[in-house]
Protein backbone atom coordinates (compact mmCIF):
# COMPACT_ATOMS: atom_id res chain seq x y z
CA UNK A 1 0.00 0.00 0.00
CA UNK A 2 1.69 3.12 -1.15
CA UNK A 3 0.72 6.68 -0.51
CA UNK A 4 -0.30 8.77 -3.52
CA UNK A 5 -0.07 12.54 -3.83
CA UNK A 6 -3.63 12.64 -5.25
CA UNK A 7 -5.04 11.00 -2.11
CA UNK A 8 -3.63 13.61 0.26
CA UNK A 9 -6.28 15.93 1.72
CA UNK A 10 -6.56 19.44 0.32
CA UNK A 11 -7.60 20.79 3.71
CA UNK A 12 -4.89 22.92 5.30
CA UNK A 13 -4.46 22.20 9.00
CA UNK A 14 -1.88 24.94 9.31
CA UNK A 15 -2.93 28.54 8.79
CA UNK A 16 -0.73 30.82 6.68
CA UNK A 17 1.03 33.73 8.32
CA UNK A 18 3.26 31.76 10.67
CA UNK A 19 6.50 33.46 11.67
CA UNK A 20 8.87 30.88 10.20
CA UNK A 21 11.70 31.92 7.90
CA UNK A 22 11.09 31.64 4.14
CA UNK A 23 12.05 28.17 2.95
CA UNK A 24 11.99 26.65 6.44
CA UNK A 25 12.43 22.88 6.36
CA UNK A 26 10.64 22.36 9.66
CA UNK A 27 7.45 24.17 8.58
CA UNK A 28 7.48 22.16 5.36
CA UNK A 29 7.96 18.89 7.23
CA UNK A 30 5.27 19.63 9.82
CA UNK A 31 2.73 20.51 7.14
CA UNK A 32 3.46 17.25 5.30
CA UNK A 33 3.19 15.24 8.52
CA UNK A 34 -0.17 16.84 9.36
CA UNK A 35 -1.48 15.98 5.87
CA UNK A 36 -0.99 12.33 6.79
CA UNK A 37 -1.97 12.39 10.45
CA UNK A 38 -5.17 14.43 10.15
CA UNK A 39 -6.95 16.81 12.47
CA UNK A 40 -7.40 14.38 15.39
CA UNK A 41 -3.77 14.86 16.32
CA UNK A 42 -2.32 16.54 19.39
CA UNK A 43 1.04 18.09 18.64
CA UNK A 44 3.41 18.39 21.58
CA UNK A 45 6.18 20.74 20.65
CA UNK A 46 9.39 20.98 22.62
CA UNK A 47 10.88 24.46 22.52
CA UNK A 48 12.55 25.24 19.23
CA UNK A 49 11.92 26.93 15.92
CA UNK A 50 8.47 25.39 15.69
CA UNK A 51 7.45 27.32 18.79
CA UNK A 52 8.09 30.49 16.85
CA UNK A 53 6.43 29.08 13.73
CA UNK A 54 3.28 27.58 15.25
CA UNK A 55 3.20 28.71 18.86
CA UNK A 56 3.71 32.45 18.83
CA UNK A 57 0.82 33.30 16.52
CA UNK A 58 -1.14 30.03 16.79
CA UNK A 59 -0.89 28.91 13.19
CA UNK A 60 -1.97 25.38 14.08
CA UNK A 61 -5.65 24.60 13.53
CA UNK A 62 -5.37 21.43 15.59
CA UNK A 63 -4.59 20.92 19.30
CA UNK A 64 -1.09 22.20 19.83
CA UNK A 65 0.90 22.35 23.06
CA UNK A 66 4.13 24.21 23.48
CA UNK A 67 6.24 22.51 26.12
CA UNK A 68 9.54 23.10 27.80
CA UNK A 69 12.67 21.91 26.06
CA UNK A 70 13.17 18.83 28.22
CA UNK A 71 9.57 17.67 28.65
CA UNK A 72 8.34 16.60 25.21
CA UNK A 73 8.58 12.89 26.09
CA UNK A 74 7.09 13.37 29.55
CA UNK A 75 4.09 15.34 28.24
CA UNK A 76 3.48 12.70 25.56
CA UNK A 77 3.50 10.02 28.28
CA UNK A 78 1.08 12.04 30.42
CA UNK A 79 -1.31 12.68 27.54
CA UNK A 80 -1.24 9.01 26.56
CA UNK A 81 -1.95 7.83 30.13
CA UNK A 82 -4.54 10.56 30.75
CA UNK A 83 -6.49 9.97 27.53
CA UNK A 84 -6.46 6.23 28.21
CA UNK A 85 -7.88 6.60 31.70
CA UNK A 86 -10.59 8.93 30.39
CA UNK A 87 -11.42 6.40 27.67
CA UNK A 88 -10.69 8.92 24.90
CA UNK A 89 -7.49 7.46 23.48
CA UNK A 90 -9.14 5.78 20.49
CA UNK A 91 -8.57 7.60 17.20
CA UNK A 92 -6.25 10.24 18.63
CA UNK A 93 -2.67 10.51 17.39
CA UNK A 94 -0.07 11.98 19.70
CA UNK A 95 2.71 13.71 17.82
CA UNK A 96 5.90 14.82 19.52
CA UNK A 97 7.73 17.44 17.47
CA UNK A 98 11.10 18.74 18.62
CA UNK A 99 14.36 19.86 17.12
CA UNK A 100 17.69 18.10 17.39
CA UNK A 101 18.64 20.03 20.54
CA UNK A 102 15.31 19.19 22.14
CA UNK A 103 15.72 15.54 21.16
CA UNK A 104 19.37 14.52 21.26
CA UNK A 105 20.57 16.81 24.06
CA UNK A 106 18.08 18.49 26.38
CA UNK A 107 14.96 16.39 25.82
CA UNK A 108 16.85 13.11 25.68
CA UNK A 109 16.05 11.69 29.10
CA UNK A 110 12.30 12.28 28.91
CA UNK A 111 12.15 10.79 25.40
CA UNK A 112 14.20 7.81 26.50
CA UNK A 113 11.90 7.29 29.49
CA UNK A 114 8.73 7.60 27.40
CA UNK A 115 10.03 5.06 24.86
CA UNK A 116 11.17 2.69 27.60
CA UNK A 117 7.71 2.78 29.26
CA UNK A 118 6.16 1.96 25.88
CA UNK A 119 3.67 4.80 25.53
CA UNK A 120 1.99 5.08 22.15
CA UNK A 121 3.08 8.19 20.23
CA UNK A 122 4.83 9.38 17.10
CA UNK A 123 7.95 11.40 17.72
CA UNK A 124 9.40 13.41 14.86
CA UNK A 125 12.74 15.09 15.34
CA UNK A 126 13.43 17.80 12.77
CA UNK A 127 17.18 17.87 12.62
CA UNK A 128 18.72 21.18 11.60
CA UNK A 129 22.01 20.19 13.20
CA UNK A 130 22.29 23.06 15.74
CA UNK A 131 20.19 25.14 18.11
CA UNK A 132 18.95 27.28 15.23
CA UNK A 133 16.17 29.06 17.12
CA UNK A 134 18.64 30.78 19.43
CA UNK A 135 21.09 31.73 16.72
CA UNK A 136 22.88 28.50 15.80
CA UNK A 137 24.81 27.03 18.73
CA UNK A 138 26.34 23.58 18.30
CA UNK A 139 24.37 20.54 19.42
CA UNK A 140 25.06 16.84 19.84
CA UNK A 141 24.35 16.17 16.19
CA UNK A 142 26.26 19.03 14.54
CA UNK A 143 28.44 17.49 11.81
CA UNK A 144 32.21 17.69 11.76
CA UNK A 145 33.54 20.90 10.25
CA UNK A 146 30.34 22.95 10.51
CA UNK A 147 30.85 26.54 11.67
CA UNK A 148 28.36 27.52 14.38
CA UNK A 149 28.20 30.51 16.72
CA UNK A 150 29.72 28.52 19.60
CA UNK A 151 32.39 26.87 17.44
CA UNK A 152 33.08 29.44 14.73
CA UNK A 153 35.58 28.62 12.02
CA UNK A 154 38.75 30.72 12.01
CA UNK A 155 42.51 30.58 11.78
CA UNK A 156 42.87 28.00 14.55
CA UNK A 157 39.48 26.31 14.36
CA UNK A 158 37.73 24.38 11.63
CA UNK A 159 34.37 24.75 13.35
CA UNK A 160 32.87 21.72 15.05
CA UNK A 161 35.84 19.50 15.91
CA UNK A 162 34.07 16.38 17.18
CA UNK A 163 34.81 13.58 14.70
CA UNK A 164 31.98 12.29 12.50
CA UNK A 165 32.02 8.91 14.28
CA UNK A 166 30.92 10.47 17.57
CA UNK A 167 27.95 12.40 16.19
CA UNK A 168 24.90 11.20 18.13
CA UNK A 169 23.01 8.73 15.99
CA UNK A 170 19.50 9.14 17.35
CA UNK A 171 17.86 6.45 15.22
CA UNK A 172 20.37 3.85 16.40
CA UNK A 173 19.93 5.01 20.00
CA UNK A 174 16.17 4.63 19.62
CA UNK A 175 16.63 1.23 17.94
CA UNK A 176 18.71 0.18 20.94
CA UNK A 177 15.64 0.90 23.12
CA UNK A 178 13.89 -1.86 21.19
CA UNK A 179 11.46 0.66 19.67
CA UNK A 180 8.94 -0.95 17.26
CA UNK A 181 9.55 1.61 14.52
CA UNK A 182 12.34 4.11 13.89
CA UNK A 183 13.29 5.76 10.60
CA UNK A 184 15.25 8.57 9.01
CA UNK A 185 13.59 10.78 6.40
CA UNK A 186 14.41 13.56 3.98
CA UNK A 187 12.28 16.36 2.55
CA UNK A 188 13.55 15.53 -0.94
CA UNK A 189 11.64 12.23 -0.80
CA UNK A 190 8.28 13.46 0.50
CA UNK A 191 6.22 10.36 -0.28
CA UNK A 192 8.78 8.19 1.51
CA UNK A 193 8.70 10.58 4.49
CA UNK A 194 4.90 10.68 4.66
CA UNK A 195 4.63 6.90 4.29
CA UNK A 196 7.02 6.60 7.24
CA UNK A 197 4.94 9.00 9.36
CA UNK A 198 1.80 7.05 8.46
CA UNK A 199 3.44 3.77 9.36
CA UNK A 200 4.79 5.28 12.59
CA UNK A 201 1.25 6.31 13.57
CA UNK A 202 -0.08 2.81 12.94
CA UNK A 203 2.49 1.09 15.17
CA UNK A 204 1.24 0.04 18.58
CA UNK A 205 3.78 1.71 20.80
CA UNK A 206 6.32 4.47 20.47
CA UNK A 207 7.80 5.32 17.08
CA UNK A 208 10.51 7.71 16.03
CA UNK A 209 11.17 9.54 12.74
CA UNK A 210 14.33 11.60 12.26
CA UNK A 211 13.86 14.22 9.54
CA UNK A 212 16.77 16.15 8.07
CA UNK A 213 15.45 19.70 7.94
CA UNK A 214 17.69 22.27 6.24
CA UNK A 215 17.73 25.71 7.83
CA UNK A 216 18.46 28.46 5.26
CA UNK A 217 19.62 31.18 7.73
CA UNK A 218 21.53 28.79 9.97
CA UNK A 219 23.21 26.70 7.28
CA UNK A 220 23.77 29.63 4.96
CA UNK A 221 21.98 27.91 2.09
CA UNK A 222 19.65 29.72 -0.27
CA UNK A 223 15.96 29.80 0.66
CA UNK A 224 14.89 28.10 -2.56
CA UNK A 225 17.41 25.25 -2.18
CA UNK A 226 15.92 23.72 1.00
CA UNK A 227 14.73 20.61 -0.83
CA UNK A 228 17.75 20.51 -3.14
CA UNK A 229 20.13 20.49 -0.15
CA UNK A 230 18.14 17.60 1.37
CA UNK A 231 18.44 15.73 -1.91
CA UNK A 232 22.20 16.33 -2.11
CA UNK A 233 22.59 15.08 1.48
CA UNK A 234 21.04 11.77 0.44
CA UNK A 235 22.88 11.48 -2.87
CA UNK A 236 26.30 12.20 -1.33
CA UNK A 237 25.72 9.68 1.46
CA UNK A 238 25.78 12.29 4.26
CA UNK A 239 22.21 11.30 5.10
CA UNK A 240 21.08 7.70 4.82
CA UNK A 241 17.40 6.85 4.39
CA UNK A 242 16.53 3.72 6.29
CA UNK A 243 14.02 2.34 8.73
CA UNK A 244 14.28 -0.04 11.65
CA UNK A 245 11.19 -2.24 12.05
CA UNK A 246 11.36 -4.46 15.14
CA UNK A 247 15.15 -4.50 14.92
CA UNK A 248 15.32 -5.23 11.16
CA UNK A 249 17.12 -2.53 9.16
CA UNK A 250 15.93 -1.74 5.66
CA UNK A 251 17.34 0.87 3.26
CA UNK A 252 14.73 2.95 1.44
CA UNK A 253 17.09 4.53 -1.05
CA UNK A 254 20.02 2.53 -2.38
CA UNK A 255 22.61 4.36 -4.42
CA UNK A 256 24.69 3.21 -7.38
CA UNK A 257 27.52 5.59 -6.58
CA UNK A 258 28.01 8.38 -4.10
CA UNK A 259 28.29 11.93 -5.39
CA UNK A 260 31.40 13.78 -4.18
CA UNK A 261 30.83 15.32 -0.77
CA UNK A 262 31.84 18.80 -2.00
CA UNK A 263 28.55 18.95 -3.97
CA UNK A 264 26.77 19.03 -0.62
CA UNK A 265 29.27 21.15 1.30
CA UNK A 266 29.48 23.97 -1.25
CA UNK A 267 25.74 24.70 -1.02
CA UNK A 268 26.15 25.89 2.57
CA UNK A 269 28.09 28.78 4.09
CA UNK A 270 28.70 26.85 7.32
CA UNK A 271 31.08 24.56 5.38
CA UNK A 272 32.55 27.28 3.16
CA UNK A 273 35.89 27.39 5.02
CA UNK A 274 36.43 23.66 4.34
CA UNK A 275 36.47 24.05 0.58
CA UNK A 276 40.12 25.23 0.50
CA UNK A 277 41.21 22.55 2.99
CA UNK A 278 41.36 19.30 0.94
CA UNK A 279 42.59 17.22 3.89
CA UNK A 280 39.44 18.06 5.91
CA UNK A 281 37.18 17.26 2.98
CA UNK A 282 39.05 13.98 2.58
CA UNK A 283 38.31 13.15 6.24
CA UNK A 284 34.57 13.66 5.75
CA UNK A 285 34.59 11.89 2.37
CA UNK A 286 36.41 8.84 3.70
CA UNK A 287 34.04 8.59 6.67
CA UNK A 288 30.98 8.81 4.43
CA UNK A 289 32.34 6.31 1.89
CA UNK A 290 33.42 3.83 4.55
CA UNK A 291 30.07 4.07 6.31
CA UNK A 292 28.18 3.48 3.05
CA UNK A 293 30.35 0.43 2.27
CA UNK A 294 30.09 -0.95 5.79
CA UNK A 295 26.30 -0.64 5.85
CA UNK A 296 25.94 -2.04 2.33
CA UNK A 297 24.19 1.08 1.01
CA UNK A 298 25.71 0.89 -2.47
CA UNK A 299 24.58 -1.38 -5.28
CA UNK B 1 1.97 53.83 21.63
CA UNK B 2 0.75 50.25 22.18
CA UNK B 3 1.85 47.65 19.69
CA UNK B 4 -0.94 46.92 17.15
CA UNK B 5 -0.95 43.26 18.14
CA UNK B 6 -1.89 44.09 21.72
CA UNK B 7 -5.31 45.29 20.58
CA UNK B 8 -6.17 42.08 18.77
CA UNK B 9 -4.20 39.59 20.74
CA UNK B 10 -5.77 38.57 24.07
CA UNK B 11 -3.43 38.31 27.04
CA UNK B 12 -4.01 34.60 27.64
CA UNK B 13 -1.75 31.59 27.29
CA UNK B 14 -3.94 30.19 24.51
CA UNK B 15 -5.02 31.59 21.19
CA UNK B 16 -7.68 30.54 18.73
CA UNK B 17 -6.19 28.21 16.11
CA UNK B 18 -5.39 30.04 12.90
CA UNK B 19 -4.82 33.39 14.61
CA UNK B 20 -1.66 33.76 12.54
CA UNK B 21 -3.71 34.97 9.55
CA UNK B 22 -3.42 38.48 11.05
CA UNK B 23 0.25 38.34 10.10
CA UNK B 24 0.36 39.02 6.36
CA UNK B 25 3.75 37.52 5.59
CA UNK B 26 3.45 38.50 1.93
CA UNK B 27 5.14 41.77 2.85
CA UNK B 28 8.39 39.86 3.47
CA UNK B 29 8.64 38.87 -0.17
CA UNK B 30 11.29 40.25 -2.50
CA UNK B 31 10.67 37.86 -5.39
CA UNK B 32 7.26 36.55 -6.34
CA UNK B 33 6.40 33.19 -7.95
CA UNK B 34 4.43 33.51 -11.17
CA UNK B 35 2.87 30.36 -12.58
CA UNK B 36 2.51 29.78 -16.32
CA UNK B 37 -0.57 27.57 -16.23
CA UNK B 38 -0.12 26.46 -19.86
CA UNK B 39 3.07 24.61 -18.90
CA UNK B 40 1.61 23.11 -15.72
CA UNK B 41 1.18 19.33 -15.73
CA UNK B 42 -0.86 19.19 -12.53
CA UNK B 43 1.68 17.12 -10.57
CA UNK B 44 1.05 18.93 -7.23
CA UNK B 45 4.73 19.12 -6.28
CA UNK B 46 4.58 22.90 -5.63
CA UNK B 47 1.45 22.40 -3.54
CA UNK B 48 3.15 19.70 -1.50
CA UNK B 49 6.42 21.55 -0.98
CA UNK B 50 5.06 25.02 -0.20
CA UNK B 51 5.99 25.50 3.48
CA UNK B 52 3.14 27.97 4.00
CA UNK B 53 0.46 26.02 2.16
CA UNK B 54 -0.58 29.04 0.08
CA UNK B 55 -0.87 27.20 -3.26
CA UNK B 56 -4.43 26.05 -3.91
CA UNK B 57 -4.36 22.96 -6.12
CA UNK B 58 -8.15 22.78 -6.41
CA UNK B 59 -8.20 26.21 -7.99
CA UNK B 60 -5.66 26.06 -10.84
CA UNK B 61 -2.73 26.31 -8.45
CA UNK B 62 -3.50 29.92 -7.60
CA UNK B 63 -1.00 31.44 -5.20
CA UNK B 64 -2.13 33.54 -2.23
CA UNK B 65 0.22 36.52 -2.44
CA UNK B 66 -1.00 37.88 0.91
CA UNK B 67 0.94 35.14 2.67
CA UNK B 68 3.55 33.82 0.18
CA UNK B 69 6.99 34.58 1.66
CA UNK B 70 8.72 34.21 -1.70
CA UNK B 71 11.13 31.45 -0.71
CA UNK B 72 11.19 30.03 -4.24
CA UNK B 73 11.09 26.34 -3.36
CA UNK B 74 8.12 25.85 -5.72
CA UNK B 75 10.05 27.31 -8.67
CA UNK B 76 13.09 25.06 -8.05
CA UNK B 77 11.07 21.90 -7.50
CA UNK B 78 8.64 22.33 -10.41
CA UNK B 79 9.62 19.52 -12.82
CA UNK B 80 8.56 21.49 -15.93
CA UNK B 81 9.77 24.94 -14.81
CA UNK B 82 6.29 26.43 -15.01
CA UNK B 83 6.94 28.75 -12.06
CA UNK B 84 9.21 31.73 -12.50
CA UNK B 85 10.46 33.99 -9.73
CA UNK B 86 9.93 37.65 -10.66
CA UNK B 87 11.34 40.59 -8.72
CA UNK B 88 8.75 42.56 -6.76
CA UNK B 89 8.23 46.08 -7.99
Amino acid sequence: MSLKIRDLPNEELVAPGNSGCPGCGATMGARMAMKVLGSRTIMVNGTGCMTVNYGVLAAARFPYLHMLFETTGAVLSGLDAGLRSLGKREGVTLLGWAGDGGTADIGFQSLSGAVERGHKFVYICYDNESYMNTGGQRSGVTPYGASTTTCPAGKRSIGESRPMQRRKDMVEIMAAHGIPYAATASLAFPMDYMAKVKRAAEVDGPSYVHLLSPCPPGWGSNDELTVEVSRLAVETGMWILYEVVDGERKFNKRLKTLRPITDYLKTQKRFRHLLDQPEEIEKIQSFVTKRAERLGLLG
Amino acid sequence: MPHPWLKERPLTPCLRGGFSTVNQTGSWRVIRPVLDISKCRDCSMCWLYCPEGVIDRENNYSIDYDYCKGCGVCAVECPVDAIEMVKEE
